[in-house]
Formats: C-alpha cells, structure tokens, sequence
C-alpha cells in the first residue's frame, strides 16, 4: 500500500475540518503510516467467506412505531446554543 | 455538428409520516421556528436513532409504485459534511444497499410511449433550513431536520427538457396516489435537481454534465435545462469544453448563474451507520406492503377508458391528481354521468381553480353537489346556460343544487301542459312561419323556436319546444 503523504494528511485534516498546526503534520504522518503498516499485518489472514463486520451486536430490525412526540421547550434547547434570534440558531454563515 | 442532450434527475421526497425517521418529534410543515425539535434531532451526544416503521413502509410503497426490486437486506450509512444545517455533521442515508434499486416509469411524448429507469430508491433523513442575513449569520431552523426523505435517482434516459418535464409529473402522480407524500414543491415535499450533458449525435460516452439545483416548480426545471441545453450548445460549437459544475436557475431571468466548479468529486467518506442495525426486508414484509397500495394512475386511466367509455385526453387529465381522480370518482358513485363529470371537472372546474389559484378540497363544491347538478341536466330541469350559472354558485358558496334552481327560479320548463298552450299561442300568431315550414323551409321551425323561449324568457326546454312545435303543427 502507498505511503501517506504530507498531503494527504492536509487534505485529511481539512476535510475533518481539523486545524493542525506546522509542525504536528510530520509527526501525524508519521504516525497514521505506523497504523496503516499495522493495518497492513492483519490483511495477511485469509479472509474469504467472512462477510465484513460492520456491526459488533447483532440487532437487526429494530424500529419503533410512528407515535409522535410534542418537540422539547425550544428555550431550553437554545440554552446550549451560542446564540438564537427570532427562534431560530444564530451561526456565522457558511456559504456553499 | 447536432447534439443530443441527456437529462437525469435526482428527486427528494419527504414522506408523511407523524414523526420523524429517527426520533419521535413531529413531522409537521410550517409550524413556528425550532418547536418539532429534540435532543436527537439536534444531536446532543449520547442520543441514539430509532428507525420509524412506517418510514421504512412508506419508501417501500414508493420504490415498488415506482417499479424497484426492494431490497432484502438493506442498511444505513454515514454521509459526513460539514454544514450548519446538519447538526450531526452527518447524514443518515443509504449507499450501497437502498430499499428500492432497477425500477422504470413510463412517459408518453406526442403519443409514442418510452420507459425511464429510475436507478435507485433510498430512505434518509432531511436537514434544517437556514436563511442567510445581511450581516454574515445564519439563521437555523430544525423543524424539517429528521423529516423522513426518499431520494429516488433516475437514469440518464432523458433527451429533452419536456421528457424531464413529463417524467417529474409522472413520478408526481404516482407517488401522490400511494398517499406517501404530498408532493408539493412550493412547500418543499418534492424537490428536484437536474444532470445535463450534450454529446454529438452517434456518439456513445456521455458529455461532461452540469448539476442545476434552485429549481424550484416543475416549469423552471424545463427552462432552466432549456437554458442550459442553449449554453452548452454554444460553447460546445464555439470549440470550448464544458466545465464540470454546478449552476443554479435563477427564476428572475430565466438564466442558470454558476454556483462552483467541481474539481474533484465530493469525499463523503462513507461508512455503515454504527447506531442502527441491518433490516432485513422479508417477502411476507414486501407482500403487505405491496397489498397496501392503491390503484395508481395508469391503471384508473385505463378504467376510465376501458369501463367508462371516457376518451384517453379525460382519463389522462382526470388521473394527474389523486384528488381529481377522486373526486371523479365519488361524482359518479352518486349517479352522475362520466363523461359529463369529466367534462364538468375538466371545463368549469378547472378553470376556477386555476383562476383563484385554489385546489379542490378548499372550494364548497362537493361530489355530491355536482352528481345532483348533472342529474339535473339529465332529467330536463336544468337547461346547459343555466347549469353554468349553477356551477358558479356551487363554486362560490356550495348548497344543494336543487334548491338553488327552485329558489333563483333557475328550472328549465320542461312540462308540456305549461308549454303547450304557449307553443299554440306562438303558432296563432305567426301563420307565415307555419306554411313556410309545411314547404319545406326548416329555417321557419328555429324562427318559431325562438318564439317561444322569447315567451318563456328562455326558460323553456328547447328540445321539448322543437317537438312541439312539429307536433302541432303536423295536427293543422
């Protein structure tokens, strides 16, 4: 497997939209190559007929019937917000 | 050089359940800001989804109205973006196993029929909606956050704008019909984002195609990729390439505006949903739901056609919405005429809708109002210009139309001890006319005619009046 570059870890941390500074992009490079290289080891056991593990528990079909509940108290909710107006989350804007 | 144009369209739908796909707050449209939210719609930590049955039933009604095979095993994946409209900083969504996959619609353009292949039916879940202020802050509202969604993915079979056209109001129809949606653009329950490429005539790969969001009713989504079909052509025959970008209708001028270009493909990172376990989708599952569907529209149409006698055009018309077709429907069951239904909805109806922008649950009118009307007509007491003014009234206010003729004095004279004195009164007095029709000029019968409904200030029925008149007139 090709090695993780420098710029794969800054286009990484940009799409995780994680701030990195200077000189911990070396360090994480680094670093990610050592879990990719360990990843590498545990790709030599032989695999075929085992379906990929997705979930650890297996539930399935879990649902819950279609009973609405009234929305909780919006001034509550807004107490963990940074700001509100007009009953509405106030953030800096994000234009796509 | 002559180009052929491929459209594929990408088309949500929100479902109308009672709450929402992964929690309990409810589904409702247009109640105040933030008050149909909870923890699990805005993602404080430690909150858990619960997939909504009737969610997953609905989408499974959708997919197979719409021709899918419905998955058997099927799953949810993690569609990560950052976006404040998206609490989660993740959508529910479904990537490699949807509910519903290989399905078709059929279009009829100037009567030739063609099939459109739907891709892929998935269930997800909806996002908040921001409004952008004037001093650079969102405002976020999450009441349709968690709204179930179906996001139905069609083939690029499409080759012209009235195609899309034609298969949006197909696919509207249908989904209308199965009751799993309101389908309603203005309100936001239908939206549609278009594909466009050119590509010479002949040649097999596809061009580069441009993504057209904003477009929002189904006559911008023609001309917004009439417009585009125009621009690519010109750049294309000027010897330019196109970019790979998205661009949005703008309903002002009728242009589409650049929005980005797409570099490189958007990295979702995809990954199976950890918090909601495999469904499994059993045929005793998919034949209960699929026993639950109601007669959709290519079927009533051909009922229409083929039971009623209707021609094709009124069964076409009369089966675009549920509520028409309903309401045709429940018209007849109380007696009336279908082909005068039809033409009652089609004519007078209709253009009262559209003239005061109404639908047809708001007006008075009912099926029952309408049936009475017509049987009216049928029997000879109400004449088709007095009927007109009926209508109206049943339109404006409702009421038993009965009792409107009796009150407003509206009946057509339809009794012969009343008319026939009046026809041999008319006789008497125009004895010129009587010879002449003896001679054979029937022109001299409508001068008579004419007489008589200008005696009975033409509250006479004509027919009647007509036979009359021969009548008597064949006794001297």
């Amino acid at each position: 497997m090709a090695r993780i570059t420098r710029e794969d870890v800054e286009r990484l941390a940009d799409t995780a939209r994680l701030y990195i500074l200077e000189d911990e992009i070396e360090q994480m490079t680094e670093e990610l190559n050592k879990i990719t290289e360990y990843a590498q080891t545990l790709q030599k056991v032989d695999t075929t007929g085992v379906e990929p593990t997705t979930h650890v528990i297996e539930l399935t079909n879990i649902m819950r019937d279609d009973i609405p509940e009234e929305g909780m108290d919006r001034d509550l909710l807004f107490k963990n917000a940074p700001d509100h107006e007009d009953g509405q989350f106030k953030v800096p804007s994000v234009l796509d | 050089m002559n180009f052929e144009t491929v459209i594929g369209l990408e088309v949500h739908v929100e479902l109308k359940t009672k709450s929402k796909v992964f929690s309990p707050a409810p589904n409702r449209y247009g109640d105040e800001p933030n008050t149909n939210t909870n923890v699990i719609d805005l993602a404080y930590p430690g909150t858990l989804p619960v997939l909504n049955k009737e969610a997953v039933e609905f989408a499974m009604k959708a997919a197979m109205a719409l021709n899918c095979e419905i998955a058997t095993v099927t799953r949810f994946d993690r569609k990560n973006y950052f976006y404040p409209d998206n609490p989660k900083a993740y959508q529910i969504t479904q990537d490699d196993y949807p509910i519903g996959r290989n399905g078709w619609i059929e279009i009829e353009l100037d009567g030739k029929k063609k099939k459109i292949r739907i891709n892929r039916v998935h269930l997800e879940e909806d996002a908040g909606k921001s409004i952008h202020t004037d001093d650079g802050y969102s405002l976020v509202d999450f009441n349709r956050q968690g709204t179930p969604l179906i996001e139905i993915v069609s083939e690029a079979d499409m080759r012209s704008p009235e195609e899309a056209y034609l298969y949006l109001e197909k696919l509207r129809s249908i989904i209308q019909f199965t009751g799993v949606s309101d389908v309603k653009m203005q309100e936001g329950s239908l939206r549609c984002d278009a594909n466009i490429s050119l590509r010479p005539i002949g040649q097999e790969t596809f061009g580069t195609k441009v993504e057209l969001k904003n477009l929002n009713s189904f006559n911008f989504v023609r001309k917004g990729l009439e417009y585009e079909q125009k621009r690519q052509e010109k750049i294309l025959l000027s010897g330019g390439v196109i970019r790979q970008e998205t661009r949005r209708y703008d309903e002002a001028t009728g242009e589409t505006i650049l929005m980005r270009v797409k570099e490189e493909a958007d990295d979702y990172r995809y990954f199976p949903e950890p918090d909601l376990g495999y469904l499994y989708i059993d045929e005793e599952w998919k034949e209960r739901v699929r026993a639950s569907i109601p007669e959709l529209p290519d079927a009533r149409r051909k009922r229409y056609v083929e039971e009623l006698g209707l021609p094709e055009y009124d069964a076409k018309i009369l089966t675009m919405t549920k509520e028409m077709s309903d309401f045709f429907e429940e018209t007849i069951t109380h007696g009336a005429d279908p082909k005068q239904a039809a033409n009652w909805l089609m004519g007078d109806i209709s253009a009262y809708m559209n003239k005061y922008q109404k639908e047809l649950r708001e007006l008075p009118l009912t099926p029952e109002s309408l049936a009475s009307m017509i049987k009216l007509i049928d029997n000879g007491t109400l004449s088709s210009k007095m009927a007109k003014k009926v209508i109206n009234e049943l339109l404006e206010k409702g009421g038993d139309p009965e009792r409107i003729v009796k009150e407003r004095g509206w009946a057509q004279i339809s009794d012969e001890a009343t008319l026939l004195p009046i026809v041999i009164e008319v006789l008497d007095e125009n004895e010129q006319s009587v010879i002449d029709y003896k001679n054979g000029k029937s022109r001299a019968l409508g001068h008579l005619v004419g007489q008589v409904m200008k005696k009975t200030r033409g509250m006479a029925n004509p027919p009647l009046v007509n036979k009359l008149i021969i009548q008597e007139i064949e006794k001297r």
